[in-house]
């Protein structure tokens, strides 16, 4: 466990170097936001949409008694996705599809010589395949969560007007009120957190691999599985120490 | 040239090279022959600096590579051209791509300069019309091709083939000695061929050293070899029917 980490502090040390070539760091970044980030709308809002719908309707058939009003049901649904659905559960959605792929594209890499052909050419191979994947997710995974937030609150409100639970203007009133700007700033930071473990770990992982084509398939699940485990883990401390 | 002093390794308590002493001549093809599992691809690691030797130590022109830093490794690696066995081609780029990958990051070449040395050097290994495709769309031979054109299209000093010509069939194997052997002529670079194959010893081994269970047992050229008294190394040559004929 502990010489674990320490290839994987010392794999980081290794990322987190300037790039050989700015054009080409920009090139690959580039390529990554497509593949990672851009690629990954479609299941987010597919997702998010539903969700905020479930949210929504659930809680309206909660509501039991006459002393809760109905935008309540705004409100809860606001507050889910905000503070939770949309940073960590997404988070581990991503895991699975974004973790896999990084792990199963640079093990590949690794089994077929190819890092090993970077290696000798004078590139510094970690810092080529991994410090792209880290910021492309960094700097992409908070522009799908707040997505995904606004979509499923859509998804929650057109939920409440279809299934006529929830009148349009009770809904809009309890998600307008009691707004904390700073769970937004909450949420935000736990995507960063968030993203950072999937992208390194996934790319240990495959970085690190010994084996053939059958160890790739299972770093790809290995990524995710720990990507996930440390996504939960680090959901409860960042709570901890930014809302408590 | 490179020279490799004292150089052992060990994987756990298996020893897999012992005390090698040798060199690898500038301008000519220098063969690493032996059984499976001899050593040739460690000696050869060991010389890239994919795998860190026990002890000894690997000059390349009287530059220390076994005991200087990565940073200063990455310098001499720029000066190094390296053909895996797989050909450890880019799978995402296409071949056009992948023989511009040296430039785009080792050169400040304009896109026209860069393009005009990758239809160089894929003319030089006979490749017309495959820039677009992807490795996964080509043979094995152009594989091996687009490889050498890689290899090449940063103007190496020393050029290292891991079994350039395993898995092709006799003619392709013949084609890629031979573009090997023409290449390290034409740039004067240091070329290292690790082979088992006896065909590619007597086509273009200029020296030949003959390792046997990790130690360095016989230095010569094509000529002398099949000459030898030496035991072992008569019985790795002349272990095929071709080469008892042969003889």
């Amino acid at each position: 466990m502990l010489r674990t980490l320490g290839e994987y502090v010392l794999l980081m040390f290794e990322t987190f170097k300037r790039p050989d070539k700015g054009p080409v760091f920009r090139r690959q970044l580039l390529v990554e936001i497509i593949g990672l980030g851009i690629d990954s709308i479609s299941i987010v809002a597919f997702i998010s949409v539903f969700t905020g719908a479930i949210i929504a309707i659930q809680t309206a058939y909660n509501i039991d008694s006459p002393l809760i009003p109905l935008k309540m049901v705004g409100f809860t649904t606001r507050q889910m996705m905000i503070l939770e659905f949309s940073p960590t559960v997404i988070s581990l959605i991503l895991a699975g599809k974004v973790g896999s792929r990084i792990a199963s594209e640079i093990g590949s890499m690794r089994v077929t010589e190819q890092i090993d052909a970077l290696r000798v050419m004078g590139v510094n191979p970690a810092n080529f395949l991994i410090l792209p994947k880290i910021t492309a997710s960094m700097l992409f995974n908070p522009v799908l969560i707040v997505f995904s937030m606004v979509v499923g609150i859509l998804g929650g409100w057109v939920a409440c007007i279809v299934t006529g639970l929830v009148p349009s203007v009770d809904f809009i009133e309890g998600l307008r009120g009691w707004f904390e700007p700073f769970t937004v700033t909450y949420a935000i930071i736990k995507t960063l957190v968030f993203a950072f473990i999937i992208a390194s770990v996934s790319g240990f992982l495959g970085y690190n691999l010994k084996g053939g084509s059958v160890e790739v398939g299972k770093a790809s699940t290995r990524a995710v599985v720990v990507s996930s485990i440390l996504i939960i883990l680090f959901d409860l401390i960042l709570t901890q120490l930014l809302l408590v | 040239m490179i020279e490799i002093a004292k150089l052992s390794k060990s994987f756990g308590p298996h020893k897999v090279l012992t005390d090698i002493n040798t060199f690898f001549e500038k301008g000519k093809t220098n063969l690493i022959i032996g059984q499976s599992g001899s050593g040739k691809t460690v000696l050869m690691k060991c010389c890239t600096g994919l795998v860190e030797p026990d002890e000894g130590q690997v000059s390349f022109d009287n530059r220390n590579f076994s005991s200087i830093s990565e940073k200063k490794r990455r310098e001499i690696r720029k000066e190094m051209g390296v053909l895996f066995q797989g050909g450890a081609l880019f799978d995402s780029l296409t071949v056009e791509q992948n023989v511009m990958f040296p430039l785009n990051m080792f050169t400040d070449k304009s896109m026209e300069e860069k393009l005009d040395r990758v239809n160089f050097c894929l003319q030089r290994v006979n490749l017309q019309n495959v820039n677009q495709l992807y490795p996964s769309e080509i043979s094995g031979g152009m594989m091996k091709r687009v490889a050498i054109a890689r290899a090449i299209s940063n103007s190496p000093n020393y050029l290292f083939c891991d079994e350039p010509n395993s898995g092709l069939d006799p003619k392709t194997a013949e084609v890629i000695d031979q573009l090997i052997s023409e290449i390290t002529l034409e740039y004067g670079i240091t070329t290292v061929i690790n082979t088992h194959d006896m065909n590619s010893v007597l086509q273009i081994g200029q020296r030949i050293n003959f390792l046997y269970h990790g130690q360095l047992w016989w230095t010569g050229d094509k000529e002398s070899i099949l000459q030898t008294d030496n035991p072992e190394l008569k019985d790795f040559v002349f272990s095929t029917e071709l080469t008892r004929r042969l003889r």
